[in-house]
């Protein structure tokens, strides 16, 4: 007897797999043509294949980080502490619907939905160096636009000089924020990170909708997330419901639980030590043998130029 | 306990001791030891060294609240497997991890305090498996060698501190093990001022 998918995959399953496949098509044709409308995008389910112009200019050398590794072992407390919670309970996130406000000190504060958010600039795939603070390292190729093309529509004032991101707050989409075991929490929820305006409007800081050709998935941030490839992972906040414009330095939410160990700034630097580990090598996942960590990630020759006269020893 | 008990027991503690590298050689052959192995492997091989030393400090308190005796025969076995552990951890730390890279392990030692104390535990944990043959208690004569093996208590208190220190203070394990480290330790300073008192009491009343 020949066996076929509809034999061995429930029915219900199965209907919803095409509903997804159908999805995906629609989401790819919206991808080809950026002023489609947005009730022609169907929801985008995580895994849904995302399309993006590859951009030759921001592409590391070197080979992008298995799919497989990438998405099931990273830090996202919102989840839990241990690297593989995130994809284990990563399914009671809800990506849909989803609305970014966008506010502070800008002319034209806005909540955008984020079906608005997957439009405003053209999608480009960028492979960037992700280098944890835990002296970790991936390469990513992420789905997304410069975060400055958003930030350009609210139109800044020019009294804003910083960013900051807040991911989302509901334990009961994010577990992680439960409180734990002895009544005391992780980190204080919700999360927040921050930006100066200049590195918030660097070409380098992506807003990112997508990795490895798919719709984000729940555990790596979706459905909208910031990647700032010459700072710390934890710099580039996930799943992001707020972004403020503002005159005064952000309180970030690692800085709040541990002030001696990460500033503000968190640019990844070899030459200063976390307070329990040097930063000098870093163990790309999947090889072997330690590498150099290099100055800025890597981006020193983009990037440097931002920190021109600073202590960065004092500002770490 | 007959000699069957005794020979079951024995089986068992080794099985259980053996557990955790067996689960770190079967997920080397299924490839199965997360994308991040020598993190990995080295985190396991570290909690499984600090269960056992637990566990071996927790035979004489069970000796002292419910009165069995039996346990203690399981002293040496639990503690050389504990140092089994420990010196697999270590070795991983300088081949796996840093592949003898001697001055960065070095400058480690020296800076982390977390690491001087995790190198320093185990330091203190090889004259006692040295020492742990019963030639060598002959030899030393038991006062001697039971007031050498006090130093695991020093090797525990210290390896539970290096564990606390490492990790992130929001993870709740290294204060378990600190906390059932504090009980072990505190039923025994218990009875050991218990019978200090007495003895006081007793040079008392001949004065």
């Amino acid at each position: 007897m020949r066996l076929r998918y509809s034999d061995v995959t429930p029915e219900k399953l199965y209907l919803s797999r095409r509903e997804l496949m159908a999805g995906a098509i629609a989401l790819a044709a919206v991808g080809c043509d950026p002023g489609a409308q947005a009730g022609a995008a169907a929801p985008a389910p995580a895994g849904a294949p995302l399309k993006a112009t590859p951009n030759a200019a921001y592409r590391v050398q070197d080979t992008p980080t298995k799919f497989e590794a990438a998405s099931t072992y990273n830090n996202f407390y919102e989840f839990g502490v241990n690297k593989e919670d995130p994809a284990r309970l990563g399914h009671t996130l809800k990506p849909r619907p989803w609305h970014v406000q966008v506010d502070g000190l800008c002319a034209k504060p806005k909540t955008f939905d984020i079906e608005e958010v997957l439009k405003v600039a053209p999608l480009e795939e960028r492979i960037y160096g992700l280098r944890c603070v835990e002296a970790w390292s991936m390469v990513i190729p992420w789905i997304g636009y410069p975060l400055a093309a958003l930030l350009k529509l609210v139109d800044p004032r020019p009294g804003a000089k910083y960013v900051e991101f807040t991911t989302l707050k509901d334990p009961e989409q994010l577990p992680g924020q439960k409180p734990g075991f002895f009544g005391g929490g992780t980190l204080d929820w919700p999360y927040t990170e921050g930006l100066r305006l200049d590195e918030a409007m660097h070409p380098l800081t992506l807003l990112t909708v997508g990795m490895y050709g798919q719709v984000l998935p729940n555990q790596n941030g979706a459905p909208v997330r910031v990647v700032i490839p010459w700072k710390y992972g934890f710099k580039s906040a996930k799943s992001i419901v707020r972004i403020r414009l503002t005159d005064a330095e952000p309180k970030t939410a690692w800085n709040k639980a541990a002030p001696q160990e990460y500033g503000f700034y968190s640019n990844v630097n070899p030459n200063v030590d976390h307070p329990r580990w040097s930063q000098a090598t870093e163990r790309r996942i999947g090889e072997f043998r330690r590498r150099t960590t290099l100055m800025f990630n890597g981006y020193a020759d983009q990037v440097a130029s931002l920190y021109t006269g600073m202590d960065l020893k004092k500002n770490y | 306990m007959t000699t069957r008990g005794r020979v079951a027991l024995k089986i068992v503690v080794w099985a259980v001791a053996l557990a955790p590298l067996a689960g770190l050689l079967y997920g080397f052959a299924t490839d199965n030891l997360t994308v991040n192995p020598i993190e990995y492997v080295t985190r396991e091989l570290g909690e499984a060294a600090i269960r056992l030393l637990l566990a071996t400090l927790a035979l004489t308190p069970l000796r002292l609240l419910f009165g069995w005796s039996w346990p203690v025969t399981l002293r040496r076995l639990l503690g050389l497997f504990a140092f089994f552990y420990a010196l697999l951890h270590f070795s991983v730390w300088i081949v796996l991890d840093h592949f003898f890279d001697w001055r960065t392990m070095g400058d480690d030692i020296l800076k982390r305090p977390w690491i001087t104390v995790g190198v320093a535990a185990l330091v203190l944990l090889v004259p006692l498996a040295a020492t742990s043959t019963t030639g060598m208690i002959k030899r030393l004569g038991g006062q001697t060698w039971r007031r050498l093996h006090r130093l695991v208590y020093v090797a525990a208190v210290l390896g539970c501190l290096h564990y606390i220190w490492l990790a992130k203070k929001v993870l709740v394990q290294p204060w378990v093990y600190a906390g059932l480290l504090g009980v072990l330790l505190g039923i025994r300073g218990f009875d050991a001022s218990r019978r200090f008192s007495k003895r006081w009491a007793v040079i008392g009343s001949r004065g």
